[in-house]
């Protein structure tokens, strides 16, 4: 064996190759470098259309164009609260309905759930983050509002009516179903499916040693995943969380469909209200002048902000603790 | 006898011969699906010795090792059958508290697995768990299992620091007192300086010669030395069956078995 290798290595051609400064490297060289400038260049130009399209609503409105609720087309005035307070209850209830949510599916789907029933589920879970969003609102509006009117909106508010704060949060005056609320909940189902298996993926790259260890001190499942697995995870878990959150923030089409597109600030999540992404998506067809320079200012607002949640999200995933 | 045996002779003190039956097992076979990974084990572990589980890779001792504290029922393929005895009971069946009885075997593993929290709640972990401490109770017993760890004279000024931020051989030795902190019948280790440098190997080796004087120990290891050093009973596995079982010295000076002698003189493994 040993005599046949050594002579077949003595009668092997040895192929030289030149360093060739004229071949396809310096091309495919430039060609990529060129690909991944054109990004960069796009994002750079996003940023500056937007903020350049936004800069005279700044300048006329000032700070009001953050803090006043009045958004009147026909005035001009433009004040953006009640879409700006609207995209972050929305997204606040999305996460409050969601997160627990996400987070049982993924700790069900790694600790608990027998291996026959683990893989139809985790499949269904990542099927539906490839749902898109206009299916969400369709089904959010032809299946999901009416019986949240019918069977939540009327009932709760015959119920809360006249209470003190409860009774002015979720007291609709127009139970149609649509509303901040329905909205949030409509994000939240977006959502599960995203952090859940984000962290579902988390959970599994926790070694198997760490949970027989803590189940070997006497732990029973719970307790080993409250007090070791979910640490161990942390900040991973967090993250994932606010890369959820920066998808709430950004939704459009669904909560455009349910959330009932009202101008008003109204202090009960049961009226209809609209987000930034919702106010840009049903008035930009027929925005002209100042109008269109406030929405592109609300856009700017809505950047900046989906933004530092995804830097803040990028940061705590990739601090994934090793172990 | 060959030069190596004679290398290798056992310098753990002498067994104790009066030492009560701690774990008595009988008949136990072990089922991986459907691959029989235990045959037909008998033997008997005794009270405050240290038993050795020797043989080589995929023999069975760590799956022998995971029997006792049930940690193969986290996996609803594997099945044991038999009789493993402690205190009358046989542990491997369905009407045992498997929470509780891991609380009195302990076990430490091959790799240090420190909880995400300081050195001081990692000690005090099992102990919040199964009895109602107060704060100064839990204090002393958590400088007690450090102390008899080795560890509290390297701690004892950071006790709040995360379990994390300490060195391989600090953090095993943390685990080691975290199991000893619940005060268990038995310590078993899953050859628990395989990751570890000789130093810090040392002194889990110079630890476990210690605990002897309270608990009842067994140890998997992949190394005879180690076996020879710290032991007083020894046994043999193959292929999922028990070759040889008996007094550490017996079994690397004159062991009855050829396959024992080979495997103890370095002939196979």
């Amino acid at each position: 064996m040993v005599a046949v290798y050594e002579r077949s290595y003595q009668n092997a051609t040895k192929v030289t190759r030149k360093a060739n400064p004229f071949g396809f490297d310096p091309i495919f060289a430039a060609l990529s470098k060129a690909a991944a400038i054109t990004v960069l260049v796009l994002l750079a130009g996003i940023m500056a259309s937007m903020i350049y399209g936004g800069w005279p609503a700044f300048r006329e409105f000032g700070l009001g164009f953050l803090t006043g609720t009045q958004w009147d087309t026909m005035n001009d005035k433009y004040g953006g609260l009640p879409a700006i307070v609207g995209t972050l209850s929305t997204a606040l209830i999305a996460m409050v309905i969601g997160v627990p949510l996400s987070i049982g599916t993924a700790i069900y789907l790694t600790q608990l759930a027998p291996a026959w029933f683990k893989r139809p589920v985790g499949t269904a879970v990542e099927l539906l983050a490839a749902v898109p969003s206009i299916i969400y609102g369709m089904w959010g509006l032809f299946v999901f509002v009416p019986l949240f009117a019918a069977y939540f909106q009327v009932p709760v508010s015959q119920v809360v009516e006249g209470m003190p704060i409860v009774g002015t949060i979720l007291y609709a005056r127009s139970p149609s179903g649509l509303g901040i609320l329905s909205a949030g909940i409509i994000l939240a189902f977006m959502i599960v499916p995203f952090i859940a298996s984000l962290t579902r993926d988390m959970l599994d790259q926790i070694p198997t040693v760490l949970r027989e260890s803590a189940y070997g001190v006497g732990c029973t499942t719970w307790e080993v995943v409250r007090h070791v697995l979910l640490p161990q995870a942390g900040v991973s878990i967090v993250g994932a969380i606010m890369l959820g959150l920066g998808r709430a923030l950004g939704e459009t089409m669904a909560v455009t469909f349910v959330i009932g597109n009202a101008n008003r600030l109204s202090p009960s999540i049961m009226d209809p209200g609209s987000t930034i992404a919702s106010r840009i998506a049903s008035e930009f067809n027929e925005a002209l002048g100042m109008q269109m320079n406030a929405l592109i200012g609300l856009g700017c607002v809505l950047f900046f902000v989906t933004f530092v949640v995804l830097v803040i999200a990028r940061i705590l995933v990739s601090r994934v603790k090793q172990y | 006898m060959s030069q190596m045996a004679v290398q290798d002779a056992p310098s753990a003190a002498a067994p104790n011969k009066d030492a009560q039956v701690c774990i008595g097992v009988k008949n136990l076979d072990f089922y991986y699906g459907g691959f029989h990974a235990l045959k037909n084990i008998n033997m008997n572990f005794f009270d405050r010795q240290v038993t050795a589980m020797i043989g080589p890779s995929g023999c069975g001792k760590s799956t022998l090792l995971r029997v006792f504290n049930r940690i193969y029922s986290l996996y609803p393929e594997q099945r044991a059958t038999g009789e493993v005895m402690l205190d009358g009971r046989n542990i491997i069946s369905d009407n045992v508290d498997i929470n509780e009885l891991r609380a009195r075997i302990g076990m430490v593993f091959q790799k240090p697995t420190p909880f995400p929290m300081s050195i001081y709640d990692n000690c005090a972990f099992g102990m919040r768990l199964y009895e109602k401490l107060s704060k100064s109770e839990l204090d002393d017993r958590v400088e007690q299992a450090l102390r008899k760890a080795a560890l509290w004279d390297e701690v004892k000024d950071k006790l709040k620091q995360s379990g994390m931020g300490l060195s391989g051989g600090q953090q095993q030795r943390m685990c080691i007192a975290r199991t000893i902190a619940q005060q268990p019948d038995v310590i078993l280790f899953d050859e628990p300086t395989s990751a570890l440098d000789p130093i810090s190997t040392g002194k889990i080796e110079e630890l476990i010669e210690e605990l002897r004087a309270d608990f009842s120990i067994v140890i998997v290891t992949h190394n005879m030395q180690q076996a020879a050093r710290i032991s007083q009973y020894t046994a043999f596995m193959y292929l999922g069956e028990l070759i040889e079982f008996g007094p550490t010295t017996k079994i690397f000076m004159e062991p009855q078995q050829k396959r024992t002698l080979d495997y103890v003189t370095g002939r196979f493994g």
